[in-house]
């Protein structure tokens, strides 16, 4: 059960990162509704994509990897960043363009990333996450090392050749590689069923290049570990690459500001009460865990909102910054 | 000639696009999410319906597949029609430059003048307020240099209508650059006045002891920066290029031998940019000073603090002048 409670842990700090930074991203109100987080100004700008509902893959799938595992992210790259074991208050940081954050304000959410832990960046064009994942592979085997890479990718990245490019590769090299489809079944505001040829395009995709795939109920954050443990095991055996199929839902908008208008009130509404968190939440209750969830869920609004003040305290960047980290060559030739 | 009409910036070039949609059936649209009206709200029509409405079979969404969008838009016009291919913004069409540089930009040429491919890729530019390095990119110096491309970059709603307008009915792959912080600008548009390709505009004349040739949204920025110029005594002449290629020369280097000082203000990196083309050319054609400003080369980065170090303002403006006129 205590398997369960991480995973619900890793879950519920996601949903308060977002929460929150939706809240500094509006002005409006943070995780939990108190009056009190009451944010005045846009404290984040700029395009936030919120993984809201998705939480229980990027729980799920990282439950199964350590820092020196390597992984690409979409542009909805918070979850994954935090579920590999990045701080919370460096990332805010980032959101909020300040100092400390880890990409020193130059990257924002859409960038957000932590090498130190194996987080190699969001990602601002679709799919191409997927062949720096399957490069970071090679890597790994031509030095030897131990560790897989891990790549998410949106359904909507399916169509587009990067995806086809990168399983290929990594199939014909054998490389240790998890491709982790987070399929939403929707491209910004698009039906992917519109977009996207054949039933269950990434799982079938993958198998027609001989590359394993698993499908599973992304919203099922056991079923997401437990199928995720035993593709990154097969991996780490040699056994080359594997895509994981996790059938989920975007509960928001496609960016924070988007009130998501052209979605089915229905659909909606039955995908609240699919909602990952709750029905984890729901099975703790079951088990008489129902204490010890309230206390994960204090925990994180507790963390969240360290973090949020980190990050409306911390200064500016220095604009001299904007000129650093360009090249090493040639550095100062700016004009 | 109907009456002209208060639109923004995207509405302008909607309206462009529906005029040439209802004139002729083989004008068509593609892009991501191009049927609940463009994520700019560029494919709306000024009462706010998705064109798409009024034209479903010709307004196509597509998958997230720039290279097949890019390709099939070549495919499209090579087999008759007259496609505009949607990038969303230019920094995206990265994932389809070998589809209009290698197909759409060579294809008349290299099979000997048999085929023609009336394209109008929209790849929209310039920094989009906090949406950093990979979605603040102006590239139009890259489609400069690729022959076989017509380059537009269009900076009030009247140009974006007109020459949207005249990049439709011409032969050519035209690479239609508007900018993304200019979507909601207003202004008066006059329905059915095209503006010509490769013509300038002079956006404003307070004298000649100065030229400064910009494009796109730095044109506004020039002219504040003339207007504080008059204020000061230096009375400069603003020339927006609104096509970049093929360029209007002669009215650049006309107003350049007059004024005997040019500067050419862009918002893309001043480095290898469009603004050395035209200084060297200025350079080689008369006797005047030349000087450029554009961005440093830094990709532009997400904290206002830094995003600011990419933006080209008045008071820059106002300082490279200077500095050029103490030459
Ligand atoms: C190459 C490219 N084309 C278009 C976009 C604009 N865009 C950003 S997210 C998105 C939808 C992506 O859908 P999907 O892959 O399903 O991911 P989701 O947003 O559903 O998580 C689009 C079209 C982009 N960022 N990159």
């Amino acid at each position: 059960m205590s398997e369960l409670l991480d995973l619900y842990r890793t879950m519920v700090r996601i949903r308060a990162f977002e929460d929150a930074a939706e809240a500094a991203s509006q002005g409006g109100v943070s995780w939990g509704g108190a009056a009190t987080d009451k944010v005045a100004e846009v404290l984040v700008k700029g395009p936030l994509h919120l993984s809201t509902g998705q939480e229980a893959v990027a729980a799920g799938v990282c439950a199964h990897l350590g820092h020196a595992d390597l992984l690409t992210s979409t542009h909805r790259g918070h979850g994954h960043t935090l579920a590999k074991g990045a701080d919370p208050a460096r990332m805010m940081c980032e959101l909020f363009g300040k100092a400390g954050g880890y990409n020193g304000g130059k990257g924002g959410s859409m960038h957000i990333a932590d090498f130190s832990v194996g987080m190699l960046g969001a990602n601002g064009v679709v799919a191409d996450g997927l062949p720096i994942a399957v490069g970071a592979a090679h890597a790994l085997k031509i030095q030897g090392l131990d560790a897989i890479a891990v790549a998410f990718v949106g359904d909507g990245a399916l169509n587009r050749g990067p995806f086809f490019e990168a399983l290929n590769w990594a199939k014909v090299y054998h490389l240790p590689v998890l491709f982790v489809c987070e399929d939403n079944r929707i491209s910004a505001t698009t039906p992917s069923a519109a977009m996207t040829a054949g039933e269950n395009a990434a799982s079938r995709r993958a198998e027609a290049m001989d590359i394993p795939a698993l499908r599973v109920d992304g919203n099922d954050v056991q079923a997401v570990s437990e199928a995720a443990g035993r593709l990154v095991a097969e991996i780490r055996s040699g056994q080359g690459p594997r895509l994981l199929h996790a059938i989920t839902y975007r509960l928001k908008g496609h960016v924070s500001v988007d009130p998501a208008s052209y979605r089915d009130p229905l659909e909606v509404q039955a995908a609240l009460e699919n909602d990952p968190i709750t029905l984890a939440r729901d099975k703790l209750a079951t088990r008489g865990l129902a204490r010890e969830a309230e206390g994960i869920e204090r925990q994180a609004r507790d963390e969240i909102a360290a973090a949020v003040a980190t990050a409306r305290s911390a200064p500016a960047p220095e604009a001299a910054s904007a000129y650093t980290d360009v090249l090493t060559v040639g550095e100062g030739m700016w004009q | 000639m109907s009456a002209p009409q208060q639109l923004s910036y995207a509405q302008a070039a909607s309206l462009a696009l529906e005029e040439a949609m209802g004139a002729n059936p083989k004008v068509v649209a593609l892009g991501e999410d191009l049927g609940r009206g463009g994520v700019f709200g560029q494919y709306r029509t000024a009462d706010g319906r998705p064109l798409a409405a009024a034209f479903p079979e010709r307004v196509l969404d597509t998958p997230i597949s720039e290279a097949a969008i890019m390709g099939a838009g070549v495919g499209m016009a090579l087999a008759g029609l007259r496609p505009v291919v949607e990038l969303r913004v230019v920094d995206f069409a990265l994932c389809a430059i070998d589809e209009l540089v290698n197909q759409a930009a060579k294809n008349r040429f290299m099979f000997g003048g048999q085929g023609r491919v009336p394209l109008v890729a929209r790849m929209p530019i310039g920094i989009w307020t906090a949406s950093a390095a990979q979605h603040s990119q102006s590239f139009e110096s890259w489609f400069a240099h690729v022959p076989g491309l017509v380059v537009v970059a269009p900076g009030t709603p009247a140009d974006n209508y007109g020459l949207l307008k005249s990049a439709l009915e011409g032969d050519d792959p035209v690479a239609y650059l508007e900018h993304k912080e200019l979507w909601g600008l207003q202004g008066e548009v006059q329905p059915g006045v095209a503006v010509p390709l490769g013509q300038c505009r002079v956006a404003f004349d307070a004298g000649s002891d100065l030229t400064l040739v910009s494009w796109s949204r730095q044109v506004q920025v020039c002219v504040q920066a003339a207007g504080q110029l008059a204020a000061q005594g230096v009375h400069a002449q603003v020339i927006d290029l609104r096509t970049i290629w093929p360029w209007d020369r002669e009215t650049v280097l006309a107003s350049a031998e007059k004024s005997g000082r040019l500067l050419v203000v862009h918002e893309s990196i001043q480095a290898a940019g469009f603004g050395a083309e035209i200084a060297a050319t200025v350079a080689e054609h008369t006797g005047a000073r030349v000087a450029r400003l554009g961005a440093p080369r830094i990709p532009v980065g997400y904290a206002p603090v830094l995003e600011a170090q990419s933006r080209i303002g008045a008071d820059a403006v106002v300082q490279a002048a200077r500095r050029l006129l103490a030459r």
